[in-house]
């Protein structure tokens, strides 16, 4: 063993008789319990519960015919990814004027991808076709994301225009392809469901709440009373009950707020209350974020002659969306996490469908499985936006301030 | 020039005038939707045969709770079985608050442990914890732990303590002060002190959930004292824990607090997920009450108005404490 590799050890675990035993002892708990759970996990559990239902899982009872529009959409998404990712690396910023087209944390990024597109669709034991899908997607990302890294600084003004674009188009798009209309056929909401139904709740409350928080933000900072007492006792009364008492609310009451035959299907209604839950708390983070520029910005931006709006929008939002954005992009998470709550309100979301499976006489006592399968899907999506969200933190640091 | 300058401005750029258009503006529009909602309301409410009325609080329930610290059946009324439920609510909560101050205090701390296997045990349990969606871990921790464990002579015995598939058993006293410790009865168990597996992995998950916030509290707390202050405290000739005691909590509390509010005000607000693992807290109870009556107004008022004010109750005690912790100024 190297000299240095036995002293940082030694160091770090066993510095004095105490810190011995309780490194010890850890280490044999925690061994313990790994050995348990892999070897449970490998000989022991059953996966065909995930390998049956992956298409539950996915979709929900999305009709079959239909499907080929969701593969359409997850291709679309992927050359979307491949291009943003590309342009991101090969055009240059003002404040890193060359850049590695293939940085290290990138080509990481494309490893574990491929890994995953090689075992993922193989470990659910899909058909030879569908895995040869998935290796397509992966494909068509990479491949589009080498050579928008490549030409993105020659085609520098289209990718500026059409990056920005680009995004709320495929939403749009994604939204038509999923739900009908424009000559497709109509697939009800009460047909979706699954990771789609998840993904589909929390995209559309974080897009809509996050206008909605910075309105109510501002609102409760307004010199306005009106205005401040009415956000104010929007995001408490919000802020003070329980979630699944609104979802309740939603379920049970919207029907009769509305007049007859206007009031959305059960799907939309818990889409709507997830986005006014998330922006009272959105509001308080933003106003954290509006607390913290200091009242001489706005001063100086009146006084260089720009109205309210302008001053707003060009001089203090920026600073303070900022200084938001890690408490912001908490929200959003614990907003993905949020989503599960839909199932105690009877929505096939990802965990009403897994919930669906086990009620199957079939699946019976396979929960252990199909929870810890679910539980490493949302740590994932979780952990990957709170990674993007550091991401993002330091690219936006103003490169003038600092040390 | 004198006269551009003297002339009043345009009526848009009237500071007196600007501000109350808008606040008319909104008030108006704030009180058309109000009236058009409301007035939705009570025409479909009265079509229903539904219009707001209390008087079914007195009528029999007609529904069990399986556990509860008030005694109640089904005969008795409306309103016995939603304080049932908010008893059972304030039990979990306030043996959650405990467990998970515990616990966070714990990992917290932990997190500036000498020993580094310590410290990345502590940040991989937090981060694991907070990444994943309470209700799954309460559904894990019912269905994967709580029910798979084994019952009969196979329970999990210590002294005094059983752990089988029908609840934990303790040891106590029972009839006066006879002290008995749990016993097996024609394969069941049976103690003077019973938690169900119900109430178990509620109260499981929500300590560790939120133990896992607390902790992050805790470490910011005792992270924003300056390390200045324990070099100055050992210069003086303060041991280690007496410089804790009298240096160092004292001003980690400041930043302590506040944090905690957040998190117990949350922990007592997702005490209302205790349905997905079948235990009868108040928002079960009184999601059965609007399933049976369908007076669906009269059951969010009394759920909003209960949470509302265990929210301020527990926020009372943390400004309260707040106040003791703060710094006294002269």
């Amino acid at each position: 063993m190297p000299r240095v590799v036995r002293s940082s050890l030694r160091k770090e675990l066993f510095a004095n008789p105490i810190d011995g035993l309780v490194s010890v002892l850890l280490i044999s708990g925690v061994g313990a319990a790994g050995y348990g759970l892999i070897h449970w996990a490998l000989t022991q559990a059953q996966w065909v519960v995930i390998q049956a239902n992956s298409t539950l899982f996915a979709v929900g009872r999305y009709p079959i015919e239909q499907q080929w529009r969701l593969w359409l959409l997850v291709a679309l998404v992927a050359a979307a990814t491949g291009l943003s990712w590309g342009a991101l690396r090969g055009l240059p910023q003002r404040d890193r004027p060359i850049t590695a087209v293939w940085p290290r944390n990138d080509r990481i990024a494309a490893i574990v991808l491929v890994a995953l597109c090689g075992w993922a669709p193989a470990a659910l034991g899909l058909a030879w076709p569908i895995q040869a899908r998935w290796w397509a997607l992966t494909a068509l990302l990479l491949v589009l994301r080498w050579l928008a890294g490549r030409y993105a600084s020659r085609l520098r003004k289209v990718a500026t225009l059409g990056l920005p674009l680009l995004w709320p188009l495929l939403y749009l798009v994604g939204m038509v392809l999923i739900g009908g209309g424009l000559g497709l056929v109509t697939v009800g909401a009460n047909e979706w469901g699954g990771l789609l139904l998840t993904l589909i709740e929390a995209s559309f409350a974080i897009l809509l709440s996050a206008p909605l928080g910075v309105v109510l933000a501002l609102g409760r900072r307004s010199s306005l009373p009106l205005l401040r007492w009415g956000s104010i006792a929007y995001i408490e009364f919000i802020r003070g009950a329980p979630l699944i008492t609104l979802l309740f609310l939603g379920q049970n009451i919207l029907g009769f707020l509305l007049p007859g035959g206007l009031a959305p299907d059960r799907i939309w209604r818990a889409a709507w209350i997830l986005t006014f839950f998330s922006a009272a708390y959105l509001a308080e983070a933003v106003r954290a974020g509006l607390a913290a520029v200091p009242r001489g910005q706005l001063e100086a931006a009146r006084s260089l002659g720009l109205n309210l709006p302008q001053a707003l929008s060009r001089v203090v939002l920026p600073q303070a969306l900022r200084i938001a954005l890690p408490a912001t992009v908490g929200q959003f998470i614990s907003l993905l996490q949020d989503t599960t709550l839909l199932s105690l309100i009877g929505l096939l979301d990802l965990l009403g469908t897994a919930r669906s499976v086990m009620a199957n006489p079939l699946y019976l006592g396979k929960s252990a499985e199909v929870y810890l399968t679910l539980a490493v899907l949302f740590w994932c999506c979780c952990a990957a936006l709170g990674l993007g969200s550091r991401a993002l933190e330091r690219r936006l640091n103003p490169p003038t301030l600092g040390p | 020039m004198a006269g551009r300058l003297s002339a009043s401005p345009p009526w848009w750029q009237n500071r007196r005038l600007v501000p109350w258009l808008v606040q008319g503006a909104v008030g108006l529009g704030i009180l058309v939707v109000i009236a058009f909602l409301l007035g939705n309301l009570v025409r479909n409410l009265s079509a229903a045969g539904l219009l707001l009325s209390w008087r079914w609080l007195g009528q029999p329930a007609s529904f069990d709770i399986a556990e509860s610290l008030l005694p109640f059946n089904a005969s008795e009324p409306y309103w016995r079985g939603l304080l049932a439920g908010l008893v059972n609510t304030l039990r979990v909560v306030g043996l959650g608050l405990i467990g998970a101050t515990l616990l966070g205090t714990l990992v917290g701390s932990a997190s500036f442990s000498s020993n580094g296997l310590v410290k990345r045990l502590a940040r991989i349990y937090v981060e694991v914890i907070r990444n994943i969606p309470l209700l799954l871990q309460l559904v894990f921790w019912y269905f994967v732990v709580f029910l798979a464990l084994p019952n009969g002579e196979a329970a999990i015995q210590l002294p005094g303590i059983v752990l089988s598939k029908s609840g934990l058993f303790l040891a106590g006293f029972e009839a006066g002060f006879h002290w008995s410790g749990p016993s097996l009865v024609d394969g069941v168990w049976q103690g003077p002190l019973r938690f169900t597996p119900e109430f178990g992995a509620l109260l499981t998950g929500l300590v560790v959930y939120t133990g896992a916030f607390i902790a992050e509290v805790v470490r910011g707390g005792i992270a924003a004292v300056p390390k200045g202050q324990w070099e100055a405290a050992t210069s003086l000739g303060l041991g280690p824990l007496l410089s804790l005691r009298r240096i160092i909590i004292p001003q980690a509390l400041r930043v302590i607090v506040p944090g905690l509010n957040t998190q117990y005000i949350s922990l007592a607000k997702n005490s209302s997920l205790a349905v997905a693992c079948g235990y009868s807290d108040l928002y079960s109870v009184a999601e059965t009450s609007l399933n049976q009556t369908g007076r669906a107004i009269e059951v969010i008022v009394i759920l909003l108005a209960a949470y509302l004010a265990i929210d301020l109750a527990i926020s009372l005690v943390m400004n309260g404490l707040n106040r003791l912790v703060q710094i006294k100024e002269r």
